[in-house]
């Protein structure tokens, strides 16, 4: 029998409307209110949590949970499973995010929504494997091989954890793209109050199945019903017949791997219909920003000390103000820009030596500072280390 | 059987217009697979509608290109886990998975040794030429001792990868190897794992004239099928040799690669057990649930 969400039974399995749980459960609570019917996912430090509240929960709402192999057929079960029709979702940390790029390539290249939580953990290799880190925000943009759009949303609280779950899950199915969760191993293993949405409270967007008849349908070009350059998705067993292929395919699905044109359309119309609606996608928080004159742009884990950091420095009256990115790629470029032209400095307090930081100072206006404010060795920030930055003593 | 149809009728029902011609050799045997799939699939009445395909990569992954069905071909080694999926979201579905020797257990060993392990309902048919042939013919897990490809230009030193051995001590409901220029025996275990519930395999030994036999002085179609002939056995032979035979009789049939069925058994599979697990629970869940309970 095929998934098919029940939402009562849903919230009935999860128990109480308000919760004190972790960042990783959450993003299990998150996957099972968006509908997902399967997860795979393989045991990693700090992201097994998700896993574990998956193989808890999911056969109670009649969903499948299987501990794959490895990484690699994590991931590649959980596109399997999309395409048999189902949402469908994996949880990892570096190492396994590293191992299952080929497929996320495989993912993009075939238009296949599913949602990838990476707990992040200091690396390369094995490196602090209890440690958060945001380590991974440029091998989701680019740690697949050829040309990509990524989409990517970075979470800062437990609740977030749950709600961009399901956010992820939504953009999966709008795009056909595979979405990733950039949590990390603080937020992942961070206890706090939830409050678990009530269905009426909740939008979820269902990718399009496809309705034109099977002769005419075509699975790998704009949508034939809609002004979108997202495809109609018709999944495996619906009668359609669809050949999907890694391949540079024309727009039936066919391999074609020799003409220059049908990759640069193939690869453009994939680029697009995700960079086309950069603005529209766009999701910032800010905070104190109206009077400031200096600004942190951060992310993440990352975001917590810093807005402590804008507190404390706004009690000695210093006029600084944050900008968060919710969601980083694709990232907010117009934003960064008219942030850039209103304040003289830009902070970008990260978890790594510097990896969103080389997109705000690539976006942001000449004249404005950008100041790298790395972190690294499995610890966050803390606020006085932040404050350093705008020369305010404790 | 169905209605007996002809091979025009065939064709038009069970090839991909669009895609033709295929991408073999002559003498290559992956074809003969084709047809071998369609005669099992219409003499079980089923639709293609109801069977998904998956694939990795080589030239037996594009198999399922050629064939008028649902089809993902996947990336190199991980058909196996891609169909799992595939499978798991919908287990109406009849998932089959074409692989090559390469695919399956070189880069794909494991997930191939876990999904046999986990039993999961699907039967894989994989397709062995002994070589890498879509890339030009490097040695793969499956090559004989002492034969050659380019990247072992002087021999290879390495024991061969017995896959339906691994199969079978994993635990697969269904397993048989046949050398592909004989029909009959290919299509009878297509169709006997197919049906079974749990995972099947079915070894095709397919010969590359290209890539492996110019190399092996067997670019001869002719002498390709003559050193299958005289290098198989059927697996009661090789028994009753080994119960029976002289001590030379045994030496020749031990270096005889074994053809015919080697397990076929009938045991729940992966999503069977988990059909009762998910039963049970939430037979649970609503029992509490009606008892006033709140069925945390």
């Amino acid at each position: 029998m095929k998934y098919e969400r029940d939402p009562e039974r849903i919230r009935r399995v999860l128990g109480d409307k308000v919760q004190f749980i972790q960042g990783d459960m959450a993003v299990a609570y998150g996957g099972l209110l968006a509908g997902v019917g399967f997860f795979g996912g393989y045991p990693i430090t700090p992201a097994s949590e998700v896993a574990e509240g998956m193989a808890r929960l999911l056969p109670r709402v009649k969903g499948t949970f299987i501990q794959m192999e490895d990484e690699i057929g994590s991931i590649a079960a959980v596109i399997g499973a999309a395409w048999g029709g189902v949402k469908s979702m994996t949880a990892t940390s570096g190492p396994g995010f590293s191992l299952m790029m080929e497929n996320y390539g495989y993912a993009i290249m075939t238009e296949t929504p599913c949602v990838i939580a990476n707990v992040q953990r200091t690396g390369p290799s094995t490196g602090q494997p209890t440690l958060g880190a945001q380590g991974d925000m440029m091998q989701v943009r680019w740690g697949s091989h050829g040309d990509m759009e990524a989409i990517a949303m970075a979470p800062s609280t437990v609740q977030e954890c749950l709600d961009f779950t399901v956010e992820c899950f939504n953009l999966a199915e709008r795009y056909r793209h595979p979405v990733c969760l950039m949590t990390d191993g603080e937020v992942g293993h961070l206890r706090e109050k939830v409050v678990i949405p009530d269905e009426e409270d909740m939008e979820l967007f269902e990718r399009v199945p496809a309705t034109v008849d099977r002769e005419e349908y075509l699975p790998f070009t704009a949508s034939q019903t809609r002004d979108s350059k997202v495809p109609d998705f018709a999944a495996f067993g619906s009668g359609y017949r669809t050949y999907v292929t890694g391949l540079t395919h024309n727009e039936r699905g066919f391999p074609a791997t020799d003409k220059q044109p049908d990759h640069e359309r193939l690869i453009k119309r994939l680029v697009e219909k995700i960079s086309d609606d950069r603005e529209k996608l766009t999701d910032v928080e800010r905070v104190d920003l109206d009077d400031a004159e200096v600004a942190f742009v951060t992310y993440g884990a990352s975001a917590r000390p810093t807005e402590t950091a804008v507190d404390l420095a706004r009690a000695k009256g210093v006029k600084v103000g944050m900008m968060r990115l919710k969601l980083v790629w694709p990232f907010p470029r117009k934003e960064i820009y008219e942030l850039s032209r209103k304040v003289n400095k830009i902070i970008v307090p990260e978890m790594n030596l510097g990896q969103i930081y080389h997109l705000v100072k690539e976006h942001a206006a000449p004249d404005c500072e950008i100041v790298c404010a790395p972190k690294v060795g499995g610890e966050m920030h803390l606020p006085h280390e932040l404050l350093e930055y705008l020369g305010v003593r404790k | 059987m169905s209605e007996m149809i002809d091979q025009d009728q065939m064709r038009e029902k069970y090839l991909r217009k669009g895609m033709l011609p295929t991408i073999f050799c002559n003498g290559c045997g992956h074809g003969s697979s084709l047809d071998y799939v369609f005669r099992a699939i219409e003499e079980l009445g089923w639709d293609l509608d109801d069977i998904a395909f998956a694939s990795g990569i080589g030239c037996s992954s594009r198999i399922p290109g050629y064939i008028n069905a649902d089809g993902l071909h996947t990336t190199h080694g991980r058909a196996i886990a891609f169909a799992t999926g595939i499978k798991a979201a919908n287990p109406d579905l009849n998932v089959v998975v074409f692989t090559g020797d390469g695919d399956c257990t070189g880069i794909g060993g494991n997930h191939f040794i876990h999904a046999a392990r986990r039993n999961i309902d699907m039967t894989v048919i994989l397709l062995n030429n002994f070589i890498y042939g879509m890339t030009g013919g490097q040695q793969a897990p499956t090559a004989p001792k002492g034969s050659i490809a380019s990247t072992s230009p002087y021999g290879n030193i390495e024991l061969a990868f017995n896959i339906c051995e691994l199969a079978k001590a994993l635990g697969a409901a269904y397993v048989a190897r046949w050398p592909i220029h004989h029909p009959y025996q290919p299509i009878k275990s297509i169709k006997e794992g197919m049906e079974n519930k749990g995972f099947s395999l079915i070894e095709l030994m397919s010969p590359c004239p290209t890539a492996y036999g110019r190399r092996n002085k067997l670019g001869k179609i002719e002498k390709l099928w003559d050193w299958y002939q005289d290098s198989t056995i059927l697996i009661e032979d090789y028994e009753k040799t080994m119960s029976y035979g002289t001590d030379e009789e045994k030496d020749r049939v031990s270096k005889m690669i074994q053809i015919g069925v080697f397990q076929n058994v009938r045991k729940h599979g992966f999503f069977e057990e988990y059909q009762k697990l998910t039963d049970a629970l939430v037979t649970k869940d609503d029992a509490v649930r009606n008892a006033g309970g709140d069925g945390k």
